[in-house]
């Protein structure tokens, strides 16, 4: 009898703890009880109009995994020389926009947040301060990577990066090519299939497996589906500055092109691509093939074990493309919470002028991001962006992320995936309309659909 | 549904509680009368409530003190019930009708949410895509369960093994089960040069294949407890008076079944419906055709195309997921009712 009134007693316990754990909230220090009004920050620059005694704290809801490591030491470090709060909380690979409308529910909601694109600027218009004249967009060296909302600026480009196609020169050389010898398609489209060709004999391949699961996608669906987009901007004469309503994909057979050539000369059959479960980095890195497409977040990584890897642009058949550069943009843009109070406003944007300006932390920064756009940032030790900077030095065009408009990103990418998907299965003509509907209508489609009401 | 539970409850906690009562001592008691004139003055709206609570039993001396605690029992489970479930579903349908990107911004816009809902073409598909899903799923799980539960009744060695090995995939969650059987199949359709996310029809197939394994487990735990209940002097009567085997199964076993095959037919028919993990992992919707410049994904339920139409890059149809979610709720609540309702008529007294 005793053991069931224990029981009777410990159910009682549970249901009403689980009736309270919803009351337990607002830990996370984000309100203004913190930092005790003690030595706050005053780095606010030239802006610098009174001190931060209202002791504002600073919550960054970052996007990219990859760098939570860093962002974390940087908080440590700031809480350390300026005694004010940075929470970093880091979304899981691909749910940031989940995260982002869930947190911004909350009382306590981010303070920092990334804004990838103008669509995302737009949809979060109301939430983003006016960085105009902020002492940290004074900082900038470039205006290039910034998003505007209207005439606001919305967001700040911390960071940009490049994509291209990788190369292991030494893997190249072995086959008897070399990789200065590649200039446009023609050139490249001869070393990929020499090599691909006597792949068993030179004991590596051409390309990486093309994996079009997950993540793996989106070297082609969002990397690689931009040079047609780019060719469309550069013919019309002028860089998007929003998404266009409908696209002519007049270049995709120039897609088509680059997208075969990767395919049909990898490691793995164009059929298993669509299940996907290959490790392409990996694959590259341990010299079983000379080429991969990827991007300059990878460097560090690459570089370890393939010190030359090198990047070349996306080489497509397109007339004078031996100017190509590599694509650079970025999807890292700061905005601030134009809903958060002003202390906590003034204490972020300190805290990024901290970022761009310290040594030290935007040595760390660099490290994770890539080239920072800022006059007092360190320079990046980044290879291929030290290669995006060659091209361009050289005259040759900077291809821009015009990628970063597809609307309904996700739908209008895992339509194209599909198509691909079935595609690789079968290159037929009829597959490839399939591609095409995906590429072209899909737009229109999924930009009609964000843009209705 | 269960907000009828919990008058019930309290009612036999007083009934329990009353049997103590006079063991309690008698200050106690005198005390409480002070009190009570006071709360009866004060609170009509709490006496109105212990009204409806225990009727007739109002006046008793015995049931004083519950009357004024009564509050102190229910209480939690109340506020938690309407925190926890009417509230947000009162706001849900709210929502429904707004336009929103964040709860805070909405913006009522009527039922123009519920128009775009049921103009919508994926979600039109997903419907009956689900219903077509439901109903296949519905049959094969609840036959091979019956045949499995009615071999395991039948007294074969090693059945409470089987029992066991049979009802395990029920512990292994969705999502999980959803990447294992994804690998299963790729691992076999990679022979044939496609994949599940490639074909619809592997894809459709893949589905009622790992809700079988799963589900098949559980219902024959049910079936296998409707088995057993059976009375043994019906079964041999109908034996001496000569029916077949077939026919015992038919007139005798089957209609005693009833209330075991309400409950699973029940079961396997909403979570059909609400099928979302297994749905999400194993092909999350792929693949995708290009219908009139639309991609629509050839193989999402209904749960998947709410969640996708939410969580999709397009913010401005949050409005239109969360009309879909009260169109959802209403079709499967429907459709539960209508079903137990059926089945229970067939259901015969033992």
């Amino acid at each position: 009898m005793k053991l069931k009134k224990v029981l009777a007693l410990a159910m009682a316990a549970a249901m009403t703890g689980c009736f309270f754990a919803g009351c337990n909230t607002t830990d996370n220090g984000g309100g203004s009880d913190n930092s005790g009004g003690g030595a706050s920050s005053t780095s606010a620059g030239d802006n610098g109009d009174g001190e931060n005694a209202g002791g504002g704290s600073v919550y960054w809801l970052n996007f990219k995994p990859e760098a939570d490591e860093t962002l974390q030491a940087i908080a440590k470090k700031y809480k350390e020389e300026k005694n004010v709060d940075v929470k970093v909380l880091t979304a899981a690979s691909g749910t940031y926009d989940q995260q982002l409308s869930a947190e911004m529910e909350k009382s306590d909601a981010p303070t920092l947040f990334v804004v990838g694109n103008p669509a995302k600027a737009k949809q979060w218009s109301s939430y983003t301060l006016d960085l105009k004249d902020t002492a940290v967009a004074k900082e900038l060296n470039t205006d290039e990577y910034n998003i505007y909302d209207g005439d606001k600026l919305a967001a700040i480009g911390y960071c940009y990066e490049c994509y291209g196609i990788i190369v292991n020169p030494t893997l190249v050389e072995q086959a008897g090519h070399k990789v200065d010898d590649i200039k446009n398609f023609e050139t490249l489209k001869t070393v990929v299939e020499d090599i691909h060709s006597r792949a068993s004999e030179l004991g590596f391949d051409a390309f990486t497996s093309c994996d079009m699961d997950g993540d793996s996608s989106w070297r082609f669906t969002g990397h690689m589906a931009n040079l047609e987009y780019y060719y469309e901007e550069k013919e019309a004469g002028s860089t998007w500055t929003e998404a266009p309503a409908t696209i002519t994909g007049k270049y995709l057979p120039n897609f088509k092109n680059l997208y075969d050539l990767c395919i049909n000369n990898s490691l793995t059959d164009p059929k298993d691509l669509a299940t996907g479960g290959h490790d392409p980095a990996n694959e590259f890195k341990e010299g079983k093939a000379a080429f991969t497409v990827q991007g300059s977040w990878e460097y560090s990584s690459y570089a370890e074990k393939v010190p030359d890897a090198k990047m070349i642009p996306y080489y497509c058949g397109v007339d004078g493309e031996e100017k190509a550069g590599l694509n650079c943009g970025t999807e890292n843009c700061w905005a601030v919470n134009a809903k958060a109070s002003e202390e906590n406003q003034k204490a972020t944007l300190d805290f990024m002028y901290w970022c761009v300006t310290d040594q030290s932390a935007s040595e760390m920064l660099v490290e994770a991001f890539g080239i920072m756009p800022f006059k007092q940032a360190v320079e990046s030790t980044n290879g291929f962006l030290k290669d995006a900077a060659a091209l361009e030095a050289n005259g040759n065009y900077v291809m821009d992320w015009a990628t970063n408009y597809q609307p309904n990103v996700d739908e209008y990418r895992k339509a194209l995936v599909s198509a691909l998907n079935a595609y690789c299965a079968d290159q037929s003509e009829a597959n490839w309309d399939q591609v095409k509907a995906a590429f072209v209508d899909g737009w229109a489609t999924q930009y009609a659909a964000a843009n209705a009401g | 549904m269960p907000a009828v539970f919990y008058p019930v409850l309290v009612k036999e906690m007083i009934i329990l509680a009353e049997d103590k009562i006079p063991t309690m001592d008698e200050p106690v008691d005198v005390s409480e009368d002070v009190a009570e004139e006071e709360v009866e003055i004060k609170e009509t709206f709490l006496q109105k409530l212990s009204r409806f609570y225990w009727g007739k039993n109002r006046s008793s001396p015995l049931t004083k003190p519950l009357r004024k605690w009564f509050l102190l029992f229910i209480g939690p489970v109340t506020a938690a019930f309407i925190i926890g479930f009417v509230w947000p579903f009162v706001q849900g349908i709210y929502l429904s009708m707004c336009k929103f990107q964040l709860i805070q911004d909405a913006e009522f816009v009527g039922f123009k949410n519920y128009i775009s809902a049921f103009s919508d073409a994926s979600f039109m598909r997903s419907f009956w895509y689900t219903a077509l899903f439901a109903i296949v799923s519905l049959i094969l799980i609840n036959v091979l369960a019956f045949a499995v539960a009615y071999v395991l009744t039948l007294g074969i060695k090693g059945s409470n093994l089987f029992r066991t090995v049979f009802f395990m995939p029920n512990l292994i969650g969705g999502i999980v089960l959803g990447y294992i059987w994804s690998m299963i199949f790729d691992g076999i359709l990679s022979h044939f040069g496609t994949s599940i996310v490639q074909d619809s029809t592997w894809g459709f197939w893949g589905l009622i294949i790992l809700m079988c394994w799963q589900q098949i487990g559980y219902m024959m735990i049910i079936y296998v407890a409707g088995l057993n209940a059976i009375p043994e002097d019906m079964l041999e009567a109908a034996k001496i008076d000569g029916a077949s085997g077939w026919q015992s199964l038919w007139r005798v076993t089957i209609p005693n079944m009833m209330p075991s095959i309400t409950i699973c037919t029940f079961l396997s028919l909403t979570n059909g419906f609400k099928l979302f993990d297994q749905n999400l992992a194993l092909t999350n919707g792929l693949p995708v055709v290009m219908e009139g410049g639309v991609g629509i994904s050839q193989t999402e339920m209904l749960a998947l195309n709410i969640y996708n139409t939410f969580y999709g890059s397009n913010m401005s149809a949050r409005g239109t997921a969360q009309a879909k979610a009260v169109i959802f709720f209403v079709l499967v609540a429907a459709i539960g009712l209508a079903q137990l309702a059926y089945t229970r008529k067939k259901e015969v007294q033992q």
